[in-house]
């Protein structure tokens, strides 16, 4: 067997470690966007099945987070470009191949929708904020003056509301796109073995729906959707470990460069935030305690929902930060 | 037209001429290059052997930094040469992370850079600067296409390996053995 010595390799300062391309942004807008795709399907999804009455959080409420989170999601992006005056260059260009094409065009048409979408709430959201929150209520009541008296305004909400529907459909489909495309946009480099694997894409889509769940849960002040979305989230929480341990299972059956990607979460350097931090703290504790509220014991909400999203923050920041590690050696 | 390079392992000595070459022709600022020496030691004490290469963008048949490019930046243009065009990078670093080979990195202006194979002067029918700068001549530059160039007989005569076929990317700068 040949041992390695000694490896000089290549010794460039400002090149290598190329490691740290992407900083904290990337993370960070995964798991806006992931938390924005949630909140947009549970809504959309509840409002075309005709509950909207069952769940008028998810439908009417939490959607509002959705365009903050977005919108601060692209602020992340565009910061994290290195050539910012030229980011315009996204949208005079369509690329089937590239998943960041897909992206731009996605958030590009899910934006304005889902700025839409709360406005159409609106009075609903007054109400929800009138006791806690005046200074919210009073930004809601002058927006809803807004929309009441500028004929513009009125016009697009008018029409908005003619065509919700098909403003739901719309947003319903995109939603998918958007959680599924947080995971493709890793996946499609084959130079990064971690991030190489295509069950990234539903694994990223699992965990921003039960983000999504968990906002919602929080949210909610009615305790029959509170419970449902609890059960939601606890399935969906199932779901992602799943796919968690086929990730691995994969990573090990597959190439040695692979291999080795998962070597660092099975006794390397990110086991233990990976396995301590985010699968016990950020998935099985607040899965248990959704299991103990479903048998009658009182947990306050905030804490299964508040673990499930720092959980999806701290996964995007570890899946990032570890695949930009791996690579081919040679 | 397939424009390729063949790097004799035997011969280089590693006196990054090449690098120097690049950085002089192509402007290429302080602390950056397009091409790098690599030098690998394997073994053990006293049974060492040592194998040094001159590594640059592998110009690969199958780009997987064009492919992840949003914008259309990265491009091909003939002879199987990648390129960036600058004003259109808006600097994501996706074509960075899906380079198997980390051969581009973020130019100090903000648009991601690499090596061009001296496309300037191939133009002008001049080899690329690091070729013609080689003082053991352990770099070949040419045309695949032309059974006849010096490169294609070059393959044909002796053993190569790539960098990470298994990548797929189809590399097209040679590694003789």
């Amino acid at each position: 067997m040949k041992e390695e010595l000694f490896v000089s390799g290549r010794n460039i300062p400002n090149i290598d470690p190329v490691l740290h391309v992407w900083h904290w942004h990337i993370p960070l807008y995964l798991f806006l966007g992931g938390l924005a795709a949630g909140l947009i399907f549970f809504a959309t999804y509840f409002y075309v099945s005709g509950k909207t009455d069952k769940y008028p959080t998810a439908v009417k409420i939490a959607p509002v987070i959705a365009p903050f989170a977005i919108a601060i999601g692209l602020i992340a992006l565009i910061l994290d470009l290195k050539h910012t005056p030229y980011f315009w260059r996204l949208f005079t260009a369509f690329r089937l191949e590239s998943p960041m094409s897909w992206g731009a065009w996605t958030l590009g048409v899910i934006m304005p929708l889902s700025i839409v979408w709360p406005l159409i709430y609106i009075k609903d959201m007054i109400k929800y904020f009138q006791f806690g929150s005046p200074r919210i209520t009073a930004i809601l009541k002058w927006i809803d003056n807004l929309l009441e008296n500028v004929s513009i305004l009125k016009w697009a909400m008018d029409l908005a509301r003619k065509y919700q529907m098909a403003i739901a459909w719309a947003l319903f489909f995109m939603s998918i796109i958007l959680g599924v495309y947080t995971g493709i946009l890793l996946s499609a480099f084959n130079a990064r073995p971690l991030w190489n694997t295509s069950i990234l894409g539903p694994l990223f889509l699992v965990s921003g729906l039960s983000t999504g769940a968990a906002a919602v849960m929080w949210m909610s002040r009615h305790h029959f959707e509170q419970k449902q979305f609890s059960r939601f989230d606890l399935m969906l929480v199932g779901i992602e470990i799943f796919l968690i341990i086929h990730m691995f299972m994969g990573f090990n059956a597959s190439t040695q460069v692979q291999q080795q990607a998962a070597a660092m979460f099975l006794g390397g350097e990110f086991t233990a935030v990976f396995w301590g931090v985010f699968f016990t703290a950020g998935l099985v504790v607040p899965a248990l305690l959704e299991i103990m509220e479903l048998f009658g014991y009182k947990v306050p909400v905030f804490i299964p929902a508040f673990l499930i999203l720092l959980g999806g923050l701290i996964f995007r920041f570890i899946m990032v930060d570890a695949g930009q590690i791996t690579r081919y050696l040679y | 037209m397939r424009y390729a390079m063949a790097m004799d392992t035997a011969k280089c000595v590693g006196c990054s001429d090449c690098v120097v070459a690049c950085q002089t022709e192509n402007n290429v600022p302080i602390g950056f290059c397009r091409d790098w020496i690599v030098e690998n030691v394997e073994g053990t004490y006293p049974q060492l052997e040592m194998e040094i290469r001159s590594e640059r963008c592998n110009h690969c048949e199958n780009t997987p930094c064009v492919r992840t490019c949003p914008t259309g930046a990265s491009h091909v243009i003939e002879g199987g040469i990648v390129k960036v065009t600058h004003d259109e990078c808006i600097g994501c670093g996706a074509c960075i992370q899906a380079c198997p080979y980390d051969a581009r990195y973020f130019h100090p202006d903000g648009y991601v850079d690499k090596c061009t194979f001296c496309d300037h002067r191939v133009a002008e029918g001049l080899d690329t600067a690091c070729v013609s700068v080689c003082p053991t001549h352990s770099l070949t530059f040419g045309d695949l296409d032309d059974p006849q160039s010096p490169i294609s007989v070059l393959l044909r005569e002796r053993k190569w390996k790539t960098l990470v076929p298994e990548a797929g990317t189809q590399p097209q700068v040679y590694f003789l053995i």
